[in-house]
Order: structure tokens, then sequence, then C-alpha cells
């Protein structure tokens, strides 16, 4: 998520003209390969940057982190499914950095117009604009992209190595290349003579990898199945390693305390610290300190005991002047006004709905605190850590401690979780200081989880205004203004000192961008400009806006005496079939009627993101001793599902992050510093509060829709509306915690 | 002084302070980094294992009062040859980034050792200290009932 500053240049290009890539910036530039990173010893091929075979078999490059949406699996079946690679034998690998491995869907997803009104033209502009990510060494793993950006481009990368090696064996058997087939990680003659790709492995060296067609879906044998994952043995024996469990001979063990006001520190004393059981050393980190000691919990503890005095926070320092600035902002100019249907302040008159929602601040709160290993030896620096942006660490943690990229290897680990936290370069650079400032001492660096709350990056909190109007049961307008500081502006300031230009289109993504036929449809976007680090939170602008906007869709419903369901099918069948298509199916699943008995609410909702349109019924219960939610139904079109396994597990994974947030979180600030530290004070769903589920996956949709985000923000308004279903209490804030009595 | 310890069937002398917690011990001192560290405070369970058969967080044991035989997560089986629990995590793919599993399959081994066949509400009891961000709670339970029927099959 680095080079901000770089992307947001091109960001700019892209929004005063459709400039395609390849004009842009020389045809050559662009369509030449990127080199391939990965470095054949003796006796092995890397035939392209995905594929490498020695005499072990073949090993698979997945170059998207692993953060527990199965991506790895995946990206492995892309390339096995025309290798032919039996399943078990396949080693798959993260990979080093590499501009081999550019995300080649970020940048096109600045192009304007709302992501479902894409046409095949459209789609394409797209594509050929997302490749400046290759310009600008872009590896990262986010905004639900990987399966769209590596569909293609990996089944390639298996093809054509696939029939390098039947060249190579063509070669050894003497008979022509075309009367071979392959098969379970072999090349096999028309005799029955088989050849393994690992005996392939020097004879293949020599060969340009040909370009041949992709095998028609009809044909898959991995994809479109529920494959085992290929992490899942490692991580049920504990054996799989994150950033937090390198082992390396002589190491140390560190920890930090950063400024919480996240404006630095005035002074600090360490001299009782310094002589505590186990430390080291101290380092002055500048804003904060770092322990080195012979035990992590030793570490913590002398951090703990730093007498530290922060300098004041340059944001308002408590959550009530947070929340002042967030909704003085909306009488600012609007940074964007991206919807802008028929005309809003025409005379429509009918039944008028006016609704103000605020959602609040949210941690990421992954499994594994922020953590990273290094080691630093005056000319080179070894890091391991999980992390989503691999090219951009490498070159912040080559800064921090004055050594040319190129000086660093990055060693991308499993992630305990990332849900955007780890796109982040804060606390890769830390270890790499810390391992500088005891050359020669590898260390490994784990944050307390109350470090880890204290300094996230922050989900925003917003505001937002609607007005609508319903008339003879339907929508004719609405309205709306949402208020908000800006992820993407925070983030560039941070690491380039400067705003991006132009409107932002995440800060109103999930309002904006919603395929709903409105004739008088207008959302505006106010930035606050307030100085919270905040982030990528998973789903990002669309968990503000999902929440809000699908609230007072279900108000203008009830407003217009209109079954739910009916008046967001109603609105999306004029303007997305796709969409329309998983509103009714949701119905169909949860045999929806709009009536409950008295103990039981039911609340459907829809928000289209990331490119997959996810409709959500939840069912809740009133048991006496506080609500506690039944059922969710979940109904997704990502046009080609993949893995139906892995897909699942993300629409129920991303449901239950949201109904965590909507339920109970929220972070609030006092004296400029959040005041929730650890899971007692910021905890999410567990066990005993999950409800059942229920996931039906279509493939009608004409483009690859992502699997990571987008069942996240149809779970908070679903929530809410059944909740308001069973009370007849519309809570207009998260978390519901504060309205309704809920079982926790 | 040094403490011995016996941990997964092997004595371990310990030179560490006494108020060192025993999954520091485990991780930073013995290697066993299968156990995780996720609060330090009981709040997610991450860091479970066995303290003579009983599940304990082993961020809230002192090194000093660790009052018998530990087993963490490498000590129930391994990837070649696996506690039939974990096999059952493999079946239904429970685990997405899986940080905090060992936590959740060493906790489930101790509810399934104290109850064979446990309900629907014995798994919430005894599993909802264990935190999962993932949100695997569907397929964990799924599994507990799975590796239930396998083990007293077994018997």
């Amino acid at each position: 998520m680095g080079r901000v500053r770089t992307i947001a240049r091109r960001t700019f290009l892209i929004g005063s003209a459709a400039i395609v890539g390849g004009v842009a910036f020389g045809v050559y530039q662009i369509n030449k390969d990127a080199p391939n990173p990965l470095v054949a010893g003796d006796g092995e091929a890397t035939l392209n940057p995905f594929v490498l075979i020695n005499s072990d078999g073949v090993t698979l490059i997945a170059p998207r982190a692993e953060m527990g949406q199965g991506v790895h699996t995946t990206l492995a079946a892309l390339v096995a499914e025309e290798l032919d690679v039996a399943w078990e034998d396949i080693t798959v690998l993260h990979g080093p950095p590499a501009q081999a491995y550019f995300n080649a869907v970020f940048i096109g997803m600045a192009i304007p117009g709302a992501h479902y009104q894409d046409t095949p033209f459209k789609h394409e502009l797209r594509e050929q604009v997302g490749k400046v990510g290759k310009l600008l060494d872009l590896q990262a793993t986010g905004g639900s992209t990987s399966m769209k950006d590596f569909y293609e481009r990996m089944r390639h990368a298996g093809a054509s190595a696939r029939e390098a090696l039947k060249l190579a064996a063509a070669d050894r058997l003497g008979i022509d290349a075309s009367v071979l087939t392959t098969k379970d990680s072999a090349v096999i003659a028309p005799d029955g003579t088989m050849i393994a790709y690992s005996e392939l492995a020097q004879a293949v060296r020599d060969i340009t990898p040909p370009d041949v067609a992709l095998r028609d879906k009809s044909t898959w044998k991995y994809l479109g199945k529920a494959m085992p994952r290929v992490d899942m043995v490692a991580k049920s024996t504990g054996t799989a390693d994150y950033g937090t469990d390198i082992k390396l001979d002589g190491m140390k063990f560190a920890t930090v305390r950063m400024s919480p006001t996240r404006n630095g520190m005035i002074s600090y004393d360490d001299s009782f610290a310094k002589d505590m059981d186990g430390v080291e050393a101290i380092i002055d980190m500048g804003d904060g300190i770092a322990v080195v000691a012979n035990n992590t919990w030793l570490a913590i503890q002398a951090a703990e005991a730093v007498e530290i005095a922060w300098a004041p926070a340059t944001y308002p320092a408590d959550t009530v002047g947070l929340r002042a600035a967030i909704a003085a902002s909306l009488d600012t100019k609007p940074n964007s006004v991206i919807r802008d249907d028929g005309d809003v302040n025409s005379a429509v008159e009918d039944t008028e709905v006016n609704a103000e929602y605020y959602v609040p601040w949210l941690a990421h709160t992954t499994m594994e605190p922020m953590s990273a290993t290094a080691h630093f030896t005056g000319d080179a620096l070894e890091i391991w850590c999980g992390n989503q942006a691999p090219t951009a660490t490498r070159d912040a943690c080559a800064e921090a401690v004055g050594l040319d990229p190129a000086q660093v290897t990055l060693y991308t680990t499993l992630l305990g979780g990332g849900f955007g936290r780890r796109g982040e370069t804060d606390f890769s650079t830390q270890a790499a200081r810390i391992a500088a400032a005891v050359p020669g001492t590898p260390i490994r660096m784990t944050w307390s989880r109350e470090e880890d709350i204290r300094r996230d990056y922050f989900r925003p909190a917003a505001i937002a205004q609607f007005r609508g109007v319903v008339q003879n049961g339907k929508a004719v307008l609405l309205d709306g203004k949402v208020a908000a500081p800006s992820v993407l502006h925070n983030l560039s300031i941070r690491q380039n000192g400067s705003p991006p230009p132009g409107p932002d289109r995440l800060h109103v993504e999930g309002a904006a961008d919603q395929p709903y036929a409105i004739p008088n449809f207008r959302i505006a976007g106010h930035l606050t400009d307030i100085s919270v680090p905040i982030g990528f939170w998973r789903s990002v602008g669309a968990s503000v806006n999902g929440f809000m906007l699908d609230t007072f869709i279900d108000e203008m419903a009830h407003a217009a005496g209109a079954d739910p369901l009916q008046f967001r099918l109603d609105m999306a069948r004029a303007e997305h079939a796709p969409s329309a298509g998983v509103i009714e199916a949701v119905g169909e699943m949860s045999d929806w009627t709009g009536e409950t008995p008295d103990n039981i609410g039911r609340g459907i909702t829809f928000t289209y993101s990331f490119g997959t349109p996810v409709a959500e019924v939840v069912e809740v219960e009133d048991t006496g001793r506080g609500i506690k939610i039944n059922k969710c139904w979940i109904a997704a079109d990502l046009g080609t599902v993949l893995d139906p396994s892995i897909v699942e597990a993300q629409m129920t994974s991303g449901a239950i992050y949201g109904f965590s947030a909507a339920m109970q979180e929220e972070i609030t600030f006092f004296d400029g510093m959040p005041e929730q530290s650890n899971f007692y004070d910021y905890d999410a769903m567990r066990m005993h509060t999950v409800p059942e589920f229920e996931v039906r996956l279509l493939e009608n949709n004409p483009f690859m829709g992502g699997a990571g985000e987008p069942s996240t923000p149809p779970s908070m308004p679903a929530l809410g509306n059944a909740l308001f279903d069973l009370t007849g209490t519309r809570a207009r804030e998260l978390p519901l915690i504060k309205t309704f009595d809920l079982v926790l | 002084m040094a403490i011995q310890l016996n941990i997964n069937g092997t004595s371990h002398n310990v030179d560490l302070p006494d108020d060192v917690p025993l999954l520091w011990v485990l991780r930073d001192e013995i290697g066993l980094t299968g156990t995780k560290f996720g609060c330090g405070v009981a709040a997610c369970g991450a860091c479970t294992v066995h303290i003579d058969g009983e599940a304990v967080r082993s961020c809230q044991v002192a090194l000093a009062d660790v009052w018998g035989d530990v087993t963490t997560i490498e000590g129930i089986g391994t990837p070649d040859n696996m506690a039939t629990i974990q096999q059952a995590w493999v079946d239904h793919q429970v685990a997405q980034c899986g940080y905090c599993q060992s936590g959740q399959i060493m906790n489930a081994a101790a509810l399934l050792s104290e109850i064979p066949r446990p309900t629907d509400q014995d798994i919430d009891d005894a599993m909802q200290g264990n935190l999962c961000r993932c949100g695997t709670y569907p397929r964990i339970k799924a599994a507990i009932k799975d590796a239930a029927t396998r083990i007293t099959d077994e018997v």
C-alpha cells in the first residue's frame, strides 16, 4: 500500500482522461515481461515466475498474502489445473517481493464509473490500466483482487510450463511433442512411457515456454471444486510459521511501546526498566521505545516499566470532539459527487424520510499481534513477517536502516490475520530498526495486544445524513451526504506528505456505487481533515456506507409500507440483473414472507462491493435473556467460483467479522489515546453467539467478483434491520449493544 | 535456579525468573511455537495447553507454578501422525489464518476427554473462551462433533 504518491499521480491521469496504460507509459514498458525473480540452481528450472521444477518436484509460487482467505490454495490450483500436477505433490511458497508479482487490478479500480455498470469495453480498459501496477512494482494483497488478478496469468503460467515440459520430453524421446500428454506431474508418451517433471528439470531449462490456449472450463479438475487447503495440516498441528514464530540461532526477543497519541514522546526514563530481569537493551525509537531481552514477556514487562511522557495528540482529544469534527465536515464542499442521477432538488412531494447515522472507530485486532523477525549484519538485512505489501515492506525496511532494497531479503510468512492491517509497514520497519541497533543479533519482535490496539490504523468513524422520498411503494428520491476522514488521504499524507487529487471513490463505496434505480439519487462525499491514523479495514468504505445506506433503504421501505425484500428487488432489477438475482435467491433460501412470530425478527439487506453483489437475511430471537442471532442466509454472485468451500468460508467469515463490529466493537478516545486495550474491552463474536449459516453461490455475474470482503458490509445492516423487525426500534448508531440487550 | 518441566514427554531444565508465564517459556526458551500469544490476559485462548490433561491458558501460569506434565499442540500429533481431533480439523477444512487453531484444538481435546459426546450447549460453554477473528466457529463445531464420533467409535 506504499508508494501512494506515485499511485495518486497515476490515478490523476486516469481521472482526467481515459488513458490506457500502454499509451501513457509506452507499450513496450507495459507489455514486456517483468524479470523472473526466481533463481534456478543446478538441476532446477524456473519456467516463469510461478513455477520452479527440481529433483524434488514442482514448487508453485503464490505471491499473495495467505491471511486465512485460502489464496495460496486457489492460486496453486490455477497453475496446477493447466500444469497437471498431482494435488498431493504440490509445494506452495509465497516467494520473494518482485515486480513480476504486481497487482494488475488495483489501479484499474480507480477508473470512474460504478463497477456494476461495466461493459466489456470498460472491463478491458480497467485491465489495461491495471497493468500500470507493474511499473510501480505494486505487489499487494487487498481489495478482494487476487482471483480476478491471477485468473488468467497463473493458468497461462501453468499451460506454458506444461508445453515446455512436453517439448523437453519430446527431445529426449525423439518424438513429436504433439503426441505427448501430461498427468500427475509427468509427461506420458503414446506407448505409456512416463517421464516425471522432476527428471526434466535440467532439460527444460533451455526451452522457451510457448504460449498456448487455456483449457475450457468444462474440463477443469481442480478449479470449481473444493480442494484441500495446502496450509491446513500445518495449521492443525502447530507447525505453520507466522512472523512471530521464526527461530534463528542466538536470537533475542523484542517489543515496542510507541506513542499512543501518535505524536511522539517528550521524554522517557528507563533507569528502572533497564535493570529488570532479562533486559539487554532499551532503544530510543524517537516516537517511543523498544526493549530487547532474552524473553518476550520480560521485554514487555520492561517496556511497560519505562516512564514515558507522550506529546499531546494533534487531533481532537476525545470521541466527542472527533465526532464534532466529522459532523462539521458535512457543511464543507464535497470531495465527490460520484452519484448524481436525476435531480434531488426537484420538488418530488410525497412521504419524506430523514435520518442521520453514525458508525464508530474500529480496530482490526488480528489474532496475531503485529510481529516481525529481523537480522541485520551491517550490509544486509533479512526480515520475516506476515505482510500484505512485500515490495513496499522491503523498500521501507531498506530505507529505515539505510540500505538499498537489493540488500534486503524479505520472507513473507503466513499472516495471523490481516483484514487490511498488515498492508502497513510500521511493524516491519520497527523490527528492522531494532535489528540494526543490535547488529549481528537476530531479533524477534512481538507487540503486546495493548500495543496492537493502541497503535492500530483504525477504521474511521463516519456520519451520514439522508433524505428520501417514497411514492406508491417505491423510492423516488434519495439525497445523501457521507462524512468521514479519508483512508486514502490519511495514508498518502502519512507516507508522502500530501493527499492525492480528485474524488476519493473508496470514501463513498457502498453508497454511491449501489445498483439501485432511483430516479433522483445523489451521494456526496465530505472529507474530514483530522490526523487520527486510519487504514484499510476489511471492506474499507463499504464497511461504513453499507450499514448507513442500507439501513436507510430499510427505513424507506418501511415508510413506503413495502416489503423490504421486494422494495430492494424492484430497485435492483431495473439496474443490475445479478444483484436482483441474489436478492431473489436469499428470499427463496430463507422462505421470506415478511411475517415472523412475536419473538422473532428478520432483516434483509443488500450491498454490492468488490465486484460481488451479496444479499443477506438475518434472523434474531428474543430469548428472554437477551437477543441472539439464530441464523444468517447469504447469497452472493462471484461470476465464477474457483473453490466453493473456500468462498463459502469467506462469506461466513466476512459476515462474522461484520456482526462482531456491529454488535459490540468501538474504539473511543480520551486524552488523545484509544481507551480500549485488549479483548476484555474490545471483544468479538464467539462460539456461543455465532448463528447457523446457509450460503448460496451464484454464477450469473458477467465478471469475476471478490470473495474476502463483500459479505462484511451487508452483515451489519442485516442485523440492525432484523432488530428493528423484532423490536420496532431503529438503531441509527453502531455498535448495537448501545441500543439492544444482545447476548454477548 | 533452574526449574524442571516435563513437556510432551521430554524433560527440560529452564533457567528463567519464576514469574515468566509458561507460554513464553514454551515459545522463546523451548522453541515450541505452535502455542500462540494472543492477549496475555486469558481473554482469547490462543495459548491453551494441557497440564496433566487439563486445558489451561499458558499465559496465566507462572513457570514456578507449573504443577504437572505439559502437553502442547506439538505433543498430541504431528503432520505425519495426526491425532483424531487434528484429522477432523483437516477433514472439515477448519482453519483460515490458523493462528488461534492450536488453542482451539487443545481446548476441544480437553472437552472431549471430559465429555466424550458433547452437545451443542457443551461445545458453546467449553469453547467460548477461544476467540477466532476469522470466524471459523461453524466448522470448529462440526469438527468437534465429528471427532467425538470417531473417538467414541474407536474405543
